[in-house]
């Protein structure tokens, strides 16, 4: 029936990536009413309501108004926030319901780990930001001058997004510190990054903070991909955008290698 | 009754051990869960690991499967370091663990394929639909998990340790909560992979289960190795026997000062072997007391663990 044979099990060199990467792919597909319809639902009230407001009242760029302004912030904030959703429920659900061990036990190596969680959580990102950008064409077909940055910006932001979930995941022992992580650090961030104006409207010393924020960044370079203009180089943004994530990926390496939280 | 002694010649040849740990210590803030741990499981054995309640079975076996990191010692499964070659060692290690853990997202089959495809094996059915088999889980196989009873989810994890088809298979109180059929079931199953050739460690607070079914016996206690032998000769070296009368009238002092324990009436007595039975009746013949009941019991492994477990530490060789 069986044999304890181990040379079977070495002439396996396949590893679990793909599965884990599956498998997390499936957890929010299968509720996708919950992880994509209801955050492009979100954004669309948020466009609606806003656009209505200030349509008429603010003008950020020369040309543009301020509904085609704000719906570059708004698919790339409902990117950001759900690649982060989508690591961090993920990990404290596994903790919390202890499922966790599946993936403990079996080979798979830090790499692998981090790399299938942060896939998955850039997956459903761009998943929810098409959706978003597929319900504002309602509202007219944005102008799209220089689309690789939209693709390059949607991509790192949401791994970085992924990986700060992922962070906070492992961090986290029950749903309230992930709850505070998003409402503490996430949201404000999100928030004041120019999502729903031009930095440059700010007064001087917010500008200045506004700097710091990596959010800015990023929805600063994904803009760039609409409209051709942004507040700093899209080049200075990618390079600021790609060390937030190679730290925060040397950080998380570190953590699965040393068993941190996981491996205690 | 299987000892080590009884194991097919060519485990004889074999020299690679099944787990290796080696004065391995694991500390919880102020509380040192394993205070020590030396093990050598041979390939091929039915092991038991017995103990108390926070003895500290469920650490060590969570430092074997690398769930856990030992603050100092070392472990090996098949050989591999199981922090430096963790590939490997877990590669070569099945565990069902103690908490009836499951993802409430998937199916009982769909459990299975995922965990197999955790170990890079994806092409699994047939050997999936095998284990399913054994386990009397076939019926189920495309019911939610959170659908299923406590048993049933019990046996999805058998299952899901067994799906790489590991060498070594650890099994942390696979028998809490289960019915009578499944632990007939199960070890009906665990037995014929043992024959087959896979190793077997096994927790379990059923006693008798250990007895019946483990060459050999560790007992931990406080995080230490307190008792290590076959089975037989754990039953053999410590117990001794017992002597169980129910006398009319009150215990002779001589009597008395041995300590018997007394339940319903009768008095148990503690023998070092057969021979005292004969010392304990000539009192009560000399005080003319009628014996009403009387029984000369064997031991079992249940005594052999009260003792051990009263004398603290007992000295090992
Ligand atoms: N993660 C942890 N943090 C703190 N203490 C722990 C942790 N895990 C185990 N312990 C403690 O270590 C000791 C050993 O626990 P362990 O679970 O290994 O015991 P056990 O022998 O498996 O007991 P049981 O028979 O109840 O399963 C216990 O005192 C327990 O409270
Ligand atoms: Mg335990």
């Amino acid at each position: 029936m069986t044999r304890p044979s181990t040379v079977a099990n070495e002439a396996l060199p396949q590893s679990g990536f793909r599965t884990l990467l599956y498998k997390e792919l499936l957890r929010f597909w299968k509720v996708s009413a919950q992880t994509v319809t209801a955050p492009v639902l979100t954004a669309m009230l948020y466009l609606l309501i806003f656009s209505h407001v200030l349509q008429d009242r603010v003008q950020v760029y020369p040309g543009v108004q301020y509904t085609a302004f704000l719906i570059p912030g708004l698919i790339m904030m409902s990117v950001l926030q759900n690649a982060f959703a989508n690591t961090s429920s993920s990990l404290i659900q596994s903790k919390i319901t202890g499922n966790l061990v599946f993936v403990l036990l079996p080979p798979i190596s830090y790499f692998e780990f981090f790399s299938a969680y942060v896939i998955a959580s850039v997956v459903r990102g761009l998943c929810v930001g098409l959706g978003v950008f597929a319900v504002t064409l309602l509202f007219g077909m944005p102008p799209l001058r220089e689309p690789v940055w939209i693709v390059v910006f949607a991509v790192m932001g949401s791994a970085f997004l992924g990986s700060m979930g992922l962070l906070a995941g492992i961090q986290a022992d029950k749903f309230d510190h992930i709850a505070a992580f998003q409402n503490f650090f996430i949201l404000p961030a999100t928030f004041l990054s120019g999502v729903f104006y031009s930095i440059h409207s700010l007064p001087p010393f917010w500008q200045t903070v506004s700097h710091f924020n990596p959010f800015f960044y990023m929805i600063d370079g994904f803009r760039r991909g609409f409209f051709g203009q942004s507040d700093v180089s899209p080049w200075l943004s990618l390079l600021i955008v790609a060390t937030c994530l190679g730290a925060i990926a040397g950080l998380i390496l570190w953590m699965l290698k040393t068993g941190y939280k996981l491996r205690h | 009754m299987g000892s080590h002694l009884e194991l097919p010649d060519f485990f004889q040849f074999m020299t690679t051990a099944a787990i290796k740990v080696r004065d391995l210590k694991k500390r919880f803030g102020a509380l040192q869960a394993l205070d020590g741990v030396s093990l050598c499981i041979e390939q091929g054995e039915f092991f038991g690991l017995l103990g108390p309640n926070g003895a500290g079975k469920t650490t060590l076996i969570s430092t074997i499967a690398g769930l856990t990191r030992g603050d100092s010692g070392s472990v090996l499964v098949m050989g591999h370091d199981v922090v430096g070659a963790y590939r490997e060692s877990r590669r070569s290690l099945g565990v069902v663990p103690q908490e009836l853990v499951f993802d409430p997202f998937f199916s009982v089959r769909e459990t299975l394929r995922i965990q197999s495809g955790y170990f890079g094996l994806r092409n699994n059915d047939a050997w999936i639909d095998e284990v399913m088999g054994h386990l009397d889980l076939t019926g189920k196989a495309d019911a939610n998990m959170r659908a299923l009873s406590g048993g049933m989810k019990r046996r999805v994890l058998v299952a899901q340790a067994l799906v790489h088809r590991p060498p070594v298979i650890v099994l942390d109180e696979p028998t809490a909560g289960v019915d009578v059929e499944l632990r007939q079931t199960l070890w009906k199953f665990i037995a014929q992979l043992n024959r087959a050739g896979h190793t077997i460690v096994l927790t379990t607070h059923y006693l008798e289960e250990a007895e019946s079914l483990c060459g050999r016996i560790a007992m931990l206690q406080a995080g230490r190795v307190v008792a290590l032998d076959t089975t037989a000769e754990l039953l053999r070296r410590h117990a001794g026997a017992f002597l169980r009368v129910k006398i009319r009238g009150p215990l002779p002092a001589e009597l008395a000062a041995r300590k018997p324990v007394e339940a319903g009436g009768s008095f148990r007595f503690r023998l070092k072997d057969y021979d005292e039975v004969a010392m304990v009746l000539a009192p009560l013949r000399a005080a003319v007391l009628h014996i009403d009941e009387m029984e000369v019991m064997a031991p079992d492994l249940e005594d052999v663990f009260m003792q051990v477990m009263n004398q603290g530490k007992e000295p090992m060789q």
